[in-house]
């Protein structure tokens, strides 16, 4: 299988800190991704190179084997779901209003954007009476089921999660992690997802890449990472997390 | 469904725009389509206002269609909207055009003054009959008691009191060249308000005062005017200044006002004018008794409607209050307009930052500062501008703009950075961006910025009269003047109600406009 998203030696600098360095990362089809790693490592910053909220400083980033450019962007925009920490709703559009956005920007044809509504709503677990009401008027556990069906509505190839579940309150975090699990392998999704918690990277996650200070550190399944680690950050790391992992 | 709702959104955006748009437009326009009656202009006091009626009165009684703008403004407002052509007619005096418009320091006789103003295709008529100019007056028991006539009848009475005003005392041809011509050496000299000055008199705590020699007040406290017997006194003569373009019957009608209003008349008729407040009434007084008033009344008013402006005799309150309020909310209305169609996309711009965007509001910023008038002074000697409703519309556009550039920067700039990057993420094109989501978000600040102008120019407008342009302003200008407090209010309180009506309409366009969302 060849993958979906190809980083090459992407570089990326704000001011003189280096946020990405020299990263080669591979995002396989059908397989969910997880970044890992310290605040600040760079992980967020992939996310949005590959996403085309920043442009590289050097290296390529490659969708579907063609090269991401400026002027295509909007391209791999439509093919990619993305969901950031806070829902990143617009406050004055409904639940409806939101999911449906894009699909009315681009004139879908309305029965065709009906069926998809419900079903993203079966899949999300969302109450259809909840869909006029407005994001205040929501829970952060229902706000990000609504970012999600918003990210998920164009059926994109790839979805981009920038620490989804990091806002919500543990029980309601553990709820959507496991209908996340379950969604992502309905649909098949070859997903991307940031996270600085081991245990959802555990448990979401077919591979794990833990980054440090704008690099890869080392990459595979989580016993790789504990059974055979490349270097005393890889332990240290998750020892420091391991009272909370649930293996 | 859902998809007509959110079409039907739009529209209705589009036809609040168009319901606005569409009047301002024909407002605009309006003006010049009108077909060209004869312009008469007057300074802003009463005896201009009565002789610019007088004049108005004589041509429509000769049939000629006319339209009088009351107390434009001062002498250079007056003769600027002359020479271009705004207006076509307005009242004079031989002295001021000697000094303040051919700046001539020695004294012109009344050939050379028409001579100089033909040079630049101004015609004069010969002067009205009046002399208005500064006098020394007494109370008339007073001055026969003594026996005084002259100026130079005071040489002998030493104990007179004199109560001067402090512009006369200062002026370079007031008292004390004055009093070194006739030799006169008062035992006593006090500066006194000119309008304090007439209770003086009355009561008899001073003797004598200055005034102008048609002032009203000569007549309501029984004064007498000392005559000038050394002609110290500059001439001011009355005279009508017109353009040599009009049509010749028309002159002939304005040459049939020479040597009609002796200084009495004028006295009379300045009286009337404050008395009543009424000036086509006071002019009225300067035909009579040649015409029954009642036919005249009639013909007059059936011309009046006609040229659609200013007092008409038998105008009452609830119409005048209904005109000026008209027209003082299309200065408003159609400068805000204005404001919000060219505040909003410059707000736009200098939200992106940059040079750019503190170039626009450090601009609008400025412009805020020059204090109304000196704006409304600033656009006046400019081509496209002059004397005109468009002049008052173009300052009072500029004055709102700011609140509304300011206030959508700022609510396009508070939009939070993850939102704006969800939009990009989502892959929305740019205009998709700034209409579906920048705007709606920014809508309450961006309202809040169309309601701050709005108050303003609702206040503001109250100036335009200075130039003309009608509104709440004149009657407030009218009672300064006149200082009269009861039309001062006239004016006052609509424009303040008329302030809190607007303001409660956009607190009401808030929960329409702003998307329900945001209000939560």
């Amino acid at each position: 299988m060849s993958a979906l998203v190809q980083l090459v030696g992407v570089s990326k600098t704000f001011g003189d800190a280096a946020a990405v360095h020299a990263v080669d990362l591979s995002v396989e089809r059908g397989k969910t991704t997880v970044l890992i790693g310290p605040s600040g490592c760079g992980k967020s910053t992939l996310l949005r190179l590959i996403i085309g909220l920043l442009g590289p400083d050097s290296g390529e980033i490659q969708f579907d084997g063609t090269q991401l450019r400026p002027d295509k962007i909007d391209i791999v925009r439509h093919r990619a779901g993305y969901v950031i920490q806070e829902g990143g709703l617009f406050p004055h559009l409904t639940a409806r209003g939101n999911i449906l956005l894009m699909a009315r920007h681009l004139h879908r044809p309305e029965n065709e954007m009906r069926a998809r509504l419900s079903e993203l709503r079966a899949l999300t677990r969302f109450p259809e009476n909840l869909l006029d009401r407005y994001p205040l008027e929501l829970s952060g556990g229902q706000r990000q089921r609504v970012s999600l069906m918003r990210a998920l509505m164009l059926s994109p190839e790839l979805l981009l999660l920038d620490e989804p579940l990091g806002a919500l309150d543990p029980l309601v975090r553990a709820a959507l992690q496991k209908d996340l699990k379950e969604i992502f392998a309905r649909l098949r999704q070859t997903a991307l997802l940031v996270t600085h918690d081991l245990a959802e990277a555990a448990y979401l996650g077919d591979e794990i890449v833990l980054m440090n200070e704008g690099r890869i550190v080392q990459q595979g399944s989580l016993s790789d990472l504990r059974d055979k680690p490349t270097s005393n950050f890889v332990s240290e790391f998750i020892n420091a997390q391991r009272s909370l992992a649930v293996l | 469904m859902r998809r007509i709702r959110k079409t039907g959104k739009q529209e209705t955006f589009i036809r609040i725009v168009l319901f606005i748009c569409v009047p301002a437009f024909l407002i605009f326009f309006s003006g010049s389509l009108r077909a060209a009656p004869v312009f008469i202009g007057s300074k802003k006091f009463t005896e201009s206002y009565v002789l610019g009626e007088i004049a108005k009165r004589s041509l429509i009684d000769a049939g000629i269609s006319v339209e009088h703008r009351q107390g434009m403004g001062g002498t250079i407002i007056l003769w600027e909207a002359l020479r271009s052509g705004q207006i076509d007619v307005y009242p004079e005096y031989t002295g001021t055009i000697t000094q303040e418009i051919l700046k001539r320091t020695d004294q012109l006789n009344f050939e050379q003054i028409a001579s100089e103003l033909g040079k630049v295709g101004i015609g004069v008529t010969e002067p009205l009959g009046f002399n208005n100019t500064y006098a020394l007056v007494m109370s008339r028991s007073r001055a026969e008691k003594l026996g005084l006539r002259t100026v130079s009848d005071l040489r002998n009475h030493p104990e007179l009191k004199f109560g001067l005003t402090h512009e006369f005392l200062d002026r370079q041809d007031g008292w004390r060249p004055l009093a070194q011509d006739y030799q006169l050496n008062p035992r006593s000299v006090i500066g006194i308000d000119h309008a304090l000055g007439y209770a003086a008199l009355t009561n008899g705590s001073i003797d004598v005062k200055d005034a102008y020699s048609t002032d009203a007040k000569i007549s309501e406290n029984d004064l007498v005017v000392l005559e000038d017997d050394h002609h110290f006194f500059p001439q001011y003569k009355a005279v009508l200044l017109f353009r040599y373009a009009l049509p010749a019957p028309t002159i002939t009608v304005l040459r049939k006002l020479e040597g009609t209003i002796d200084e009495a008349k004028m006295v009379r008729l300045n009286a009337e004018a404050e008395r009543t407040k009424n000036y086509t009434r006071a002019a009225g007084l300067y035909f009579e008794p040649a015409t029954t008033s009642t036919r005249l009344r009639q013909g007059y008013g059936a011309a009046s409607n006609a040229t659609s402006t200013t007092w008409t005799a038998g105008e009452n309150f609830s119409h005048k209050l209904a005109r000026w309020t008209l027209r003082h909310l299309e200065l408003a209305g159609s400068s805000l307009l204005l404001s919000v169609l060219v505040g909003i996309p410059l707000g736009i711009w200098a939200s992106r930052g940059g040079a750019t965007g503190h170039v626009i509001l450090g601009f609008a910023g400025v412009v805020q500062t020059i204090p109304s008038l000196a704006l409304l002074a600033l656009l006046v000697p400019l081509p496209f501008f002059g004397i005109s409703v468009r002049t008052a519309i173009a300052a009072l556009f500029l004055y709102g703009l700011l609140p509304i550039v300011r206030n959508t920067a700022t609510g396009l700039q508070d939009i939070p950075r993850a939102l704006r990057e969800s939009a990009v993420a989502l892959g929305l094109s740019s205009t998709a961006r700034l209409w579906q989501i920048h705007l709606p978000m920014a809508s309450r600040s961006i309202l809040g910025g169309i309601k701050t102008s709005a108050v303003i120019n609702v206040g503001t407008a109250t100036l335009a009269a200075l130039i003309g342009a009608g509104g709440l302003g004149e009657p407030i200008l009218s009672g300064l003047n006149l200082n009269d407090h009861a039309t001062i209010l006239q004016g006052a309180i609509p424009a303040a109600v008329l302030a809190l009506l607007v303001q409660s309409l956009f607190d009401l366009l808030d929960r329409v406009l702003i998307p329900k969302g945001l209000r939560l």
